[in-house]
């Protein structure tokens, strides 16, 4: 698989730039400077134009970090229900990046967070050391 | 003897997958059912009706012993929490398995459309018209008035779009319809089609919502044949809050940074690409074969005022029992927040409950007489917005809430317009000088000039419904706004 494989799979899409970012960022983990410049070329757009978008959206990184993520929820059900407490409580460490984002729609049963695609729910100051560590 | 799981996010998340495993190592048939919205009782398992929870993989064997009584709630139907209920949206919630065609279809599947191509487009609308359902995103605009509008324009591609860009905190209501009834937010997509002339669907999902993503996407393969000549594609989003706001979605769905738009042009003219689009709340479209199938007198037998039908309100944060209670409008506060949701978690005072995400103002108790309703939240200063509760206790400092709005704002602002994009930076600045204790009296009353400018200047809700937690923070809870040590 590689950028122009992605650009062909999306090329009879209406507004395909979102999808092709995903995919980008799905394969190489971040969005590089080839690619920005392979995709400007596939939909007619300015580097500036791609870039624009990229750096717009949360999601889309545009150097590479290899650190696993933990997404933790940082929004004011999860605030209700403690989630400050226990992100201050978790250990500094540099191996694991723990990213803040709003809502998991897990709100009656926070703090919530989500590793992949794996959700966790009812986190305390261990289950979310465990999480560090188990990650 | 088989035992039913539900397979949502939020199942998951408690752990019904160790749960279901277990059963399953045990030598039971394990079915995956949608969730009854019951959360703080998930992994919830039911056997012939009869619910335990919430069930770890350790509770098992005694389930299967018959001696876990501690964990038995009776049967889940007559479970207060349920029977109280007017379950219209969610009526298949926790009953059904979410992909399965044969249990969509048995519980009263496709009548919606079936009925809606008999009726033709013309009684489609003047069906969903006379319905009084409005918009459940948050704006409240009368869906058939939209759909008229998209239907009555001309153009040689029409689209529908479904904002499920979910992204309120104290909201969940979206990605249980997604991931519990996918099919029925196509059939209504499809209504949709029907009636404004429009082949295209497209689903924008916020990428935080894997689970119910892979569902509607398995959902949108599964009926295509079903649904012809009317296509739905879904759609994920990259992580931006505002992409809730309409005119930014389109933006996002065209491949464009997702800034927001002016109005006019409305998007039922110029929406996507350009083209005359209806673009409604999942809620909404999820709502429509039901008014279809039942007809619209039956809707709108709900309800209070000119809010009329039901709303699946979601009652979260640091509540007892939390989860999702689809009523009438008209029910009070005060109901929804002590007697369904049965106070705090932490068994400590509420003192304030958030109400309509985190653009909603925050209310304390004096305000708990008012009723779930559109306009009774609009002349309280508040609004319900896409039917959130956040529940807090009397440990929470309102002054750093009211800083968080503005941190919220500032963080999600998509920058193209400036009350917004300054205004919100601004705003932590002095609400930080305010918690620093510096000029408290003057810095309250420029933050209050700040928010003025905010809501009356912005072009969308982000920055224009900002304020609402802050002067609401402000006005109620003022002894947090005092001098600081």
């Amino acid at each position: 698989m590689q950028i122009a494989d992605i650009l062909i799979r999306h090329k009879d899409r209406e507004g395909p730039l979102l999808p092709i970012l995903h995919d980008v960022q799905a394969l190489f983990g971040f969005v590089c400077e080839d690619s920005i410049r392979a995709i400007a070329d596939a939909l007619n757009l300015t580097r500036a134009e791609v870039h624009g978008v990229v750096s717009f959206y949360h999601d889309f990184r545009t150097a590479p970090d290899a650190r696993p993520v933990i997404k933790l929820c940082r929004a004011e059900a999860c605030q209700a229900r403690g989630v400050d407490a226990v992100a201050a409580a978790v250990p500094q460490q540099d191996r694991v990046k723990i990213e803040t984002i709003y809502c998991l729609g897990l709100c009656s049963v926070g703090p919530a967070a989500m590793v992949g695609t794996t959700v966790h729910a009812r986190l305390d100051t261990e289950k979310l050391a465990a999480l560090v560590a188990a990650i | 003897m088989k035992i039913r799981i539900a397979d949502d996010a939020l199942a998951l998340a408690c752990g019904a997958e160790d749960v279901a495993a277990a059963f399953a190592k045990a030598g039971v048939e394990v079915e995956r059912t949608s969730s009854w919205g019951m959360h703080w009782l998930e992994p919830l398992v039911e056997i012939d009706g009869i619910g335990y929870g919430p069930v770890a993989a350790s509770d098992v064997q005694t389930i299967l012993d018959g001696v876990a009584d501690k964990l038995c709630i009776g049967r889940i139907a007559d479970h207060p929490f349920i029977a109280r209920q007017q379950r219209l949206t969610f009526a298949r919630a926790g009953r059904t398995a979410p992909l399965s065609l044969e249990d969509y279809a048995a519980t009263g599947g496709w009548q919606g459309l079936t009925s809606a191509r008999a009726l033709g487009p013309d009684a489609t609308i003047e069906a969903l018209i006379a319905s009084g359902l409005r918009g459940r995103g948050g704006a409240g605009f009368p869906a058939g008035i939209k759909w008229r509008t998209v239907a009555q324009a001309h153009a040689d591609q029409k689209y529908i779009v479904c904002n499920a860009d979910e992204g309120d905190s104290g909201t969940f209501a979206d990605r249980m319809a997604m991931e519990g009834d996918p099919f029925q937010l196509i059939e209504g997509m499809a209504i949709a089609g029907l009636a404004v002339g429009a082949t295209k669907g497209y689903v924008y999902i916020r990428s935080e919502y894997p689970h119910a993503i892979a569902k509607m996407k398995a959902a949108a393969r599964a009926c295509a044949h079903l649904i012809a000549p009317f296509d739905v594609e879904i759609r994920v989003g990259a992580g931006a809050y505002v992409c809730g706001e309409e005119t930014s979605l389109l933006n996002s769905l065209e491949g464009k940074r997702g800034e927001v738009r002016a109005k006019p042009p409305l998007p039922a003219l110029e929406g996507l690409f350009g083209k005359p689009t209806v673009v409604n709340n999942v809620l909404t479209l999820t709502t429509v074969p039901w008014i279809l199938a039942h007809g619209a007198e039956a809707y709108a037998a709900y309800g209070m005022g000119r809010s009329r039908g039901t709303m699946p309100i979601q009652i979260a944060g640091n509540v007892m029992f939390g989860g999702l209670f689809e009523t009438a409008f008209g029910i009070s506060l005060g109901e929804l927040v002590q007697d369904i949701g049965g106070g705090t978690a932490s068994g400590r005072p509420v003192r304030a409950v958030q109400v309509g995400g985190p653009l909603g103002a925050y209310h304390p108790p004096s305000q708990f007489g008012t009723a779930f309703d559109y306009e009774a939240f609009t002349a309280v200063d508040g609004l319900i917005g896409h039917g959130g509760l956040v529940v807090f206790d009397d440990s929470v400092d309102m002054a750093k809430q009211a800083r968080f709005a503005m941190e919220f704002c500032a963080a999600e602002s998509c920058g193209k317009c400036t009350p917004c994009r300054l205004g919100s930076t601004r705003g932590i600045e002095t609400l930080d000088r305010v918690l620093a204790g510096e000029n408290v009296s003057e810095n309250l009353a420029l933050i209050e000039d700040l928010c003025d400018t905010m809501k009356f200047g912005s072009l969308c809700a982000l920055g224009g419904f900002t304020p609402y937690p802050v002067l609401s923070a402000m006005t109620h809870f003022p002894e947090d706004f005092g001098e600081r040590q």
